[in-house]
């Protein structure tokens, strides 16, 4: 092959990422367009441009648009975002496609801050517990304790595989701790506490924009900041090593990302599953590389889009499904596919 | 000039938190420009010692120094720039190019984005030469055999670019040719480049063919070093592989069998046809004595044995076993 080939070549194929980048943008502004007009009052492409114009439609279109459906679509790009790039980050971790967040625990260790914090409704006074802060309060603190317990366990454990065999272990003891607590919870506790199981977008006000939005944003920039070392740990720990990558401080990091990226957004969402198994698995194949630079905007897009449409799928007109149920329904099939694959 | 050497290096691993030593007081010299083979039966610390070398497990005790400056001191990316491995464990990862994974040993180089310059690009595209792997070079690293995998990861220890290279049983799960390539590969490196290229290996002839010095491990009596040659004649190998079912054999470099001997025939004739004539008739438990009562004689068409002739050792073999 001379010199011009190669270029040529090389060219190629850096436009067609720059093309699918592109495209991928575009589908996802599209989608977030879509997302703000579709709901059980729908409101026109018009109306939405005059009122991010400053030109005011009528008063009760623009109070839904700016403050249920603007902060929700946001929010379904940063959830989107924030467990795709979880999920690539467990993957490449544990050199394992099938690994995500959730075998590490930390849903489960949400779910029972949570599930700790609506038991002790029935002692707190009822304004405290119905704060909606105290929720998430407890939901991160309940991600960050088995996160601090796995991550304590990657110093003493030097091989992958046991450590994510520890997570599950955490992740299974985090769960049938809830069981346990449901057992002695009042029914509207367990109702309480079952909503939140489902996910929704829509908890995310203003106001608690301003704790997820930066707790996403330095989730991300985390990752970013690793993703010379996640390239050679593609190797192996051995040879990530031999490459001169410290194993300790990088898996350190890697899972202090993961934990804000995935405890952040479960904490205001709710248990969202599958996306991080799903999202690096169509990088990769529609991007065909392994190299994290690319994977990484790549996840995040993905994500973003993806979500965006469950969002839109959930507004169906006069029910409101669960996102948890449709982003199930895309992922599950995925992870069969995967499966059925490797054989 | 020798450029890795260990002092009174103990290896070994803990269990239990016990240490268990392997191999103790290890005085070792790699010089540059030479392929040091490590041989020995397995569990006498191969790989532990390689291992060790390349800092991915601690020793129990003294130490490996580079340059006289010991390696426990180097941070991670300063024992990159000197020591590149090849390992046993498959790389396997998805969606990536050969040139992907090649690059990936020009990391300890680069900056923090990781961005080829032309001399990364070029030292990649040379080392992948140099594996003669160029035509793969945007293949799928899933897609390539496994002799060709094994390159590709010589190919990123070379776009390493360090002056010392650790190969824990390169020519593992190959085939003879592709065994024989690596090998002539890696000597010719080490010559042309001035590195200098230890590997552990169980090809022992391969090992005394290409090997400028051989470092016999053996369970109890630790490491030997030397030349191939002064090993043989010193009856190192003998000693480092002890058995009863076989023998070293000197005058070949290989490992004989010991075969039950019971019964003797006497042979004379062609050289060429001789050697292969005895490996059968020590295989079917005949042993060659000068004044046996049968005499064999192998020409260069047959095999004349009491006025008769046989036309292949299947019918010589057979005639034997029934006078016996």
């Amino acid at each position: 092959m001379n010199q011009n080939q190669e270029n040529t070549i090389k060219k190629f194929s850096f436009n067609a990422r720059f093309w699918k980048f592109s495209t991928l943008s575009v589908l996802c502004l599209m989608l977030f367009l879509v997302d703000l007009a579709w709901g059980s009052i729908s409101i026109s492409m018009k109306e939405i441009l005059n009122v991010f114009f400053g030109n005011r439609g009528s008063e009760i279109n623009t109070e839904i648009l700016l403050n249920f459906r603007l902060p929700k679509a946001i929010t379904a790009i940063l959830a989107g975002a924030s467990l795709s790039v979880a999920g690539l980050l467990m993957q490449t971790l544990f050199r394992n496609s099938l690994a995500d967040p959730y075998l590490l625990g930390i849903s489960s260790g949400a779910s029972l801050g949570v599930a700790l914090m609506m038991m002790a409704s029935t002692i707190l006074p009822i304004s405290l517990v119905c704060s909606g802060w105290s929720l998430i309060v407890s939901a991160i603190v309940g991600a960050s304790v088995v996160l601090l317990l796995v991550v304590a366990v990657s110093f003493k454990v030097n091989n992958a595989v046991s450590l994510l065999i520890v997570g599950l272990m955490f992740g299974t003891i985090a769960g049938s701790l809830v069981g346990v607590l449901q057992i002695f919870s009042t029914p509207d506790t367990v109702k309480l506490f079952v909503m939140w199981t489902f996910g929704s977008l829509s908890a995310v006000t203003w106001k608690y924009m301003q704790v997820l939005l930066p707790v996403v944003l330095f989730g991300l920039g985390l990752a970013f900041y690793l993703q010379k070392k996640l390239d050679g740990l593609l190797l192996g720990e051995n040879y990530a090593r031999g490459l001169g990558i410290s194993i300790v401080n990088t898996r350190f990091f890697i899972v202090l990302a993961t934990g804000v990226l995935a405890g952040g957004v479960t904490a205001f969402t709710g248990p969202i599953a599958f996306v991080g198994v799903a999202i690096p698995h169509i990088a990769r194949g529609l991007f065909r590389t392994a190299i994290h630079k690319i994977l990484l905007p790549a996840c995040v897009l993905l994500g973003a889009t993806l979500l965006l449409l469950c969002d839109i799928i959930t507004q169906i007109p006069t029910y409101t499904l669960p996102i948890n149920t449709i982003s199930a329904l895309f992922g599950a099939p995925i992870i069969i596919w995967i499966v059925l694959k490797r054989r | 000039m020798s450029i890795l050497t260990t002092h009174q290096l103990s290896i070994g691993y803990s269990k239990n938190r016990k240490t268990v030593p392997v191999q103790t007081s290890l005085d070792l010299e790699l010089k540059a420009g030479e392929l040091v083979c490590l041989i020995g039966p397995n569990g006498s610390g191969k790989s532990t010692l390689l291992r060790t070398m390349g800092g991915l497990q601690q020793s129990i005790a003294g130490l490996v120094s580079i340059d006289g400056q010991d390696i426990a001191s180097f941070t991670h990316l300063e024992r990159a720039m000197q020591i590149a491995l090849v390992l046993t464990e498959r790389v396997e990862v998805e969606n990536a190019t050969v040139y992907q994974i090649v690059a990936l040993g020009r990391h300890p180089h680069n900056n923090w984005w990781g961005s080829m310059d032309e001399d990364s690009d070029g030292l990649v595209r040379k080392a992948l030469k140099m594996v003669h792997l160029e035509h793969k070079i945007d293949s799928p690293l899933n897609e390539l055999s496994d002799g060709e995998r094994q390159r590709a990861m010589i190919a990123k220890a070379l776009a390493q670019d360090t002056p010392i290279i650790l190969l824990d049983e390169p020519t593992a799960h190959l085939d003879l040719p592709n065994r024989v390539e690596i090998m002539l590969l890696l000597h010719k490196l080490a010559h042309e480049t001035q590195k200098s290229i230890l590997l552990s290996t169980h090809e022992l002839d391969l090992a005394l063919q290409a090997a400028d010095r051989i470092w016999l491990m053996s369970v109890d009596q630790g490491v030997v070093c030397g030349v191939p040659e002064d090993l043989v004649f010193n009856g190192s190998f003998n000693r480092a592989f002890q058995s009863k079912a076989f023998v070293f054999n000197a005058a070949n470099g290989n490992f004989s069998m010991n075969y039950p001997m019971s019964k003797s025939v006497s042979v004379f004739g062609d050289k060429t046809r001789m050697y292969w004539t005895l490996r059968a008739l020590a295989r079917a438990g005949f042993s060659v004595e000068q004044d046996a009562g049968v005499i064999i004689e192998v020409t260069e068409k047959d095999w004349r044995m009491q006025a008769e002739s046989y036309q292949s050792i299947e019918d010589l073999l057979a005639a034997l076993n029934l006078k016996y």
